[in-house]
């Protein structure tokens, strides 16, 4: 099973996506801005990324652009967690490097469905 | 499979409120002039977040009301609006409802959304009538809607056209996985074309040079997939590849049953709409915070581990030691001994700072409340809030919420002038309201003051003379700090027109019950024409109480060592009788009666003569009491476990504790046990404190 990095600094959200990923047997970190998460990807590797994009501190697409000047990081997959709404940030986010994103709300069985996508 | 986020729920609504918070101070600040982008941030990121969690839960309503704040907000943000009033106004009202729709669902009620379609439309107003780039936003439904155009029907299967640039792989996508997608969708042949790919040597393997034809035609189900579907799976890569899609048709027509269906939905969608607004009214209005849950920093529980962790090593040293113990390894024991006691008074206190939280929970409240009511007592008013990191006691900041807004309600109203009437007596015609915590000793103090008017000496005394709390002759020997501690006096509080004094007063007698029951008291300081500041002292935590340990009837007992003034052996000469059961006893100029505890608490039906007894005395609501006791013993900290929840309330009992020995005591209750002994309504006891 995958190792994956939720970054959201909304705790009930982060909560929910490791609860979701956990339930099928994932193994999760959480981290709740930018910063907290790029301190993370120092010391670990993963095989999927899962970000906010609008957090304090460092926000997604910062933190994506961060990531991937980490080479082990290069090809990881990056999903960024965005609302239906926001079409320029999907844009920013897959300019500074980003897979692809989840459109909020948050439904687990889409989560399930999307990462089945980048993982396999 | 599906996932119950049920359990997330009462998280979400905990954020919100946190979110809801920041909001709030971040508009206030706004409204102050402010124009940090920060702020604004802040504002949008908690709309934000508001917005995708209750999406998740299904809270449409409350989504969409977000939906057209962040609008707005994100305006703000890239600075195509500017930060007006009127703009701040609307979007501190909208917080105001988001917080009932959110408490609403929190019930398990349907909010009303009067208040918010109301809010909504204004919102849409001023989004659309101003200079901004309104045709930007638009609505999700609207963007839905807005999907490709389709036609199928006729449509047999597609051939795909599919090269990925050569960066593709940087961004963490696999035209592998999206291939083995494509081939889930029906029946897939392929064919690679790799007439790109370089030679051995000048290959670089983080390039992809691969590309791919493949048709996609309807799987075993006999269903030809459309064309999102197939679309879906190359949304990520739009800008890292080319690829051509293209349907393989038969040349037949049928009219367009998409369309159809689209405008069918749309219809049903409305239907739903206003069906959830009609249930909306019959919501219900009432607010409650249920969740007893409370948030802690993961280093104190880190700490905590810790602290456990040295537990498990003494435990084991000791066990150990138990094993083959004999009096050689006397200094060994003696030595775990200390280490156990050590580690269980830092667990405790570690224990104690998890409940701990920063006072700021408390007073977040108030920018919101000073703005508000200032403006509707048309008074300048400033608040200062000092000391916001000073933390205390979850269970006693939620206690203490309500005698604080009473207190600070107190200095708006009555307290500060108008501006007029500032000017006039030569001070800024702004006034302050100032809220301050700190700690001091083992307590937490938290003042409010303000510099309006002050109280007025005469104006107290005249009144608490009409109502016979205080006589004339004396009134005048009282100081001052005496005679405005009458305001918290329950005879004075009810008194009809109080504004007219210098104004304070209405429920303030309630308040300083509420402060008590916590095991604190309140103060008033103050002088006139300058201001007025009242103190409320706390213990910072009501789980462990200081307790002085006395016998009784061969039992023993707690009372809480905050309220002992002092203990001493009765002297048979000062013994007096008032009446034939009412017992005092003369201490230095005054007279304090005396209660029997045993008899009360129906320990002991034996009437011990007073001479040479023992005799605590205790301070509770301004007066000083004696207590007949058999025998004082040590001092120590117990911890306080409720007897309403393990057994039942008792009168004059305010819970139990475990001893060293391991037998329970009970803790006295004073107000209760006063209540019991018939002295409450005794006013010719009410001493000055």
């Amino acid at each position: 099973m995958a190792k994956i990095m939720i970054v959201d600094d909304m705790a009930s959200m982060r909560k929910m996506v490791s609860f979701t990923l956990e339930s099928v047997g994932h193994e999760v970190m959480q981290a709740d801005d930018g910063d907290v998460a790029l301190g993370i990807a120092q010391e670990n590797t993963f095989d999927l990324v899962i970000t906010d994009v609008n957090m304090p501190n460092m926000d997604g697409i910062t933190l994506t652009k961060e990531l991937r000047g980490i080479p082990s990081f290069k090809f990881t997959p990056i999903l960024l967690l965005t609302t239906e709404s926001a079409k320029d940030k999907k844009m920013s986010g897959k300019a500074a490097g980003a897979t692809g994103w989840l459109v909020k709300p948050f439904d687990p069985d889409k989560l399930l469905a999307t990462i089945k996508r980048v993982l396999g | 499979m599906s996932v119950d986020l049920e359990q997330f729920k009462e998280m979400f609504y905990e954020e919100s409120s946190e979110n809801l918070e920041a909001m709030e101070s971040g508009l206030l600040e706004l409204s102050e002039g402010g124009t940090d982008l920060d702020v604004v941030n802040t504002i949008f990121r908690s709309a934000h977040s508001i917005k995708g969690g209750s999406a998740t839960f299904g809270f449409t309503s409350v989504a969409g009301f977000t939906h057209v704040m962040e609008g707005l907000l994100d305006e703000m943000r890239e600075g195509k609006r500017e930060a007006e009033a009127k703009i701040i106004d609307i979007l501190l009202e909208s917080v105001d409802v988001l917080r009932a729709m959110l408490g609403s669902h929190q019930e398990g009620v349907e909010p009303d959304d009067e208040r918010a379609n109301i809010l909504k439309s204004q919102l849409v107003a001023i989004r659309d009538g101003g200079v901004s780039s309104s045709s930007g936003s638009e609505s999700p439904a609207q963007a839905a809607d807005s999907s490709t155009e389709v036609s199928d029907g006729t449509c047999q299967g597609w051939n795909i056209q599919f090269s990925p640039h050569e960066d593709l792989l940087q961004t963490g996508n696999d035209p592998a996985l999206m291939i083995r997608e494509l081939g889930a969708l029906g029946t897939l042949s392929l064919e690679m074309d790799d007439s790109r790919l370089p030679s051995l040597d000048a290959m670089d393997p983080e390039l992809a040079y691969l590309q791919w034809h493949m048709s996609l035609k309807a799987g075993e189900d006999g269903n030809v997939p459309n064309q999102d579907a197939i679309e879906e799976i190359f949304e990520w890569v739009e800008d890292e590849c080319d690829l051509t899609l293209e349907a393989i048709e038969e040349k037949r027509k049928s009219p367009d049953r998409r369309a159809d269906e689209r405008r069918q939905n749309d219809r049903r969608q409305n239907d739903r709409r206003q069906g959830s607004r009609r249930d909306g009214e019959s919501g219900a209005k009432k607010t409650t915070q249920a969740a007893a849950s409370i948030r802690v920093g993961t280093e104190r529980i880190d700490a905590m581990m810790d602290l456990v962790g040295e537990l498990v090593i003494t435990q084991s040293m000791l066990s150990q030691l138990g094993e083959d113990f004999d009096m050689s390894q006397m200094e060994r024991l003696r030595d775990g001994l200390t280490q156990l006691e050590r580690n269980s008074r830092e667990l405790q206190e570690s224990m104690m700072r998890m409940r701990m939280q920063p006072v700021s929970f408390a007073f977040n409240r108030f920018p919101r409340m000073v703005h508000d009511i200032g403006q509707k007592l048309g008074k300048q008013i400033r608040l200062e809030m000092q000391g916001e990191d000073t933390e205390m006691d979850k269970t006693v900041m939620e206690k203490l919420n309500d005698p604080l807004v009473h207190l600070v309600r107190n200095s708006m109203d009555h307290g500060l002038e108008p501006p007029e009437e500032r000017t006039e007596a030569g001070k800024d015609p702004e006034g302050y309201v100032r809220l301050r915590a700190f700690h001091q000793g083992g307590s937490i103090v938290v003042e409010i003051s303000d510099d309006g008017r002050g109280l007025s000496r005469e104006k107290i005394l005249d009144k608490a003379i009409e109502k016979g709390l205080v006589t004339e002759k004396d009134a005048e020997l009282w100081p001052d700090e005496q005679v405005f501690h009458l305001l918290f006096e329950a005879g004075f509080s009810t008194a009809e027109k109080l504004s007219d004094l210098s104004g304070r007063g209405v429920g303030l007698d309630v308040v300083r019950r509420n402060i008590e029951s916590l095991g604190g008291r309140v103060d008033v300081a103050s002088k006139f024409g300058e201001g007025s500041s009242f103190s409320i002292r706390l213990p910072l935590t009501l789980a462990v109480l200081d307790g002085q340990l006395f016998r009784l009837a061969g039992q023993t007992f707690v009372l809480p060592l905050v309220s002992i003034i002092e203990s001493l052996q009765i002297r048979k000469e000062l013994i007096g009788g008032v009446g034939s059961n009412a017992e005092v006893y003369r201490l230095r100029d005054q007279y304090i009666p005396i209660i029997r505890p045993a008899s009360i608490l129906g320990c002991s039906d034996t009437y011990a003569s007073l001479d040479g007894g023992l005799l605590v005395v205790v301070e509770w609501d301004n007066r000083h009491v004696g207590l007949l006791v058999d025998e004082l013993l040590g001092q120590q900290q117990v911890v306080i476990k409720s007897l309403e929840t393990n057994y039942q309330k008792v009168p004059a009992i305010s819970g139990a504790t475990i001893l060293g020995d391991g037998k329970v005591s009970l803790i006295i209750d004073l107000a209760g046990l006063f209540e019991l002994s018939g002295l409450m309504n005794d006013r010719a006891f009410r001493i000055a404190a």
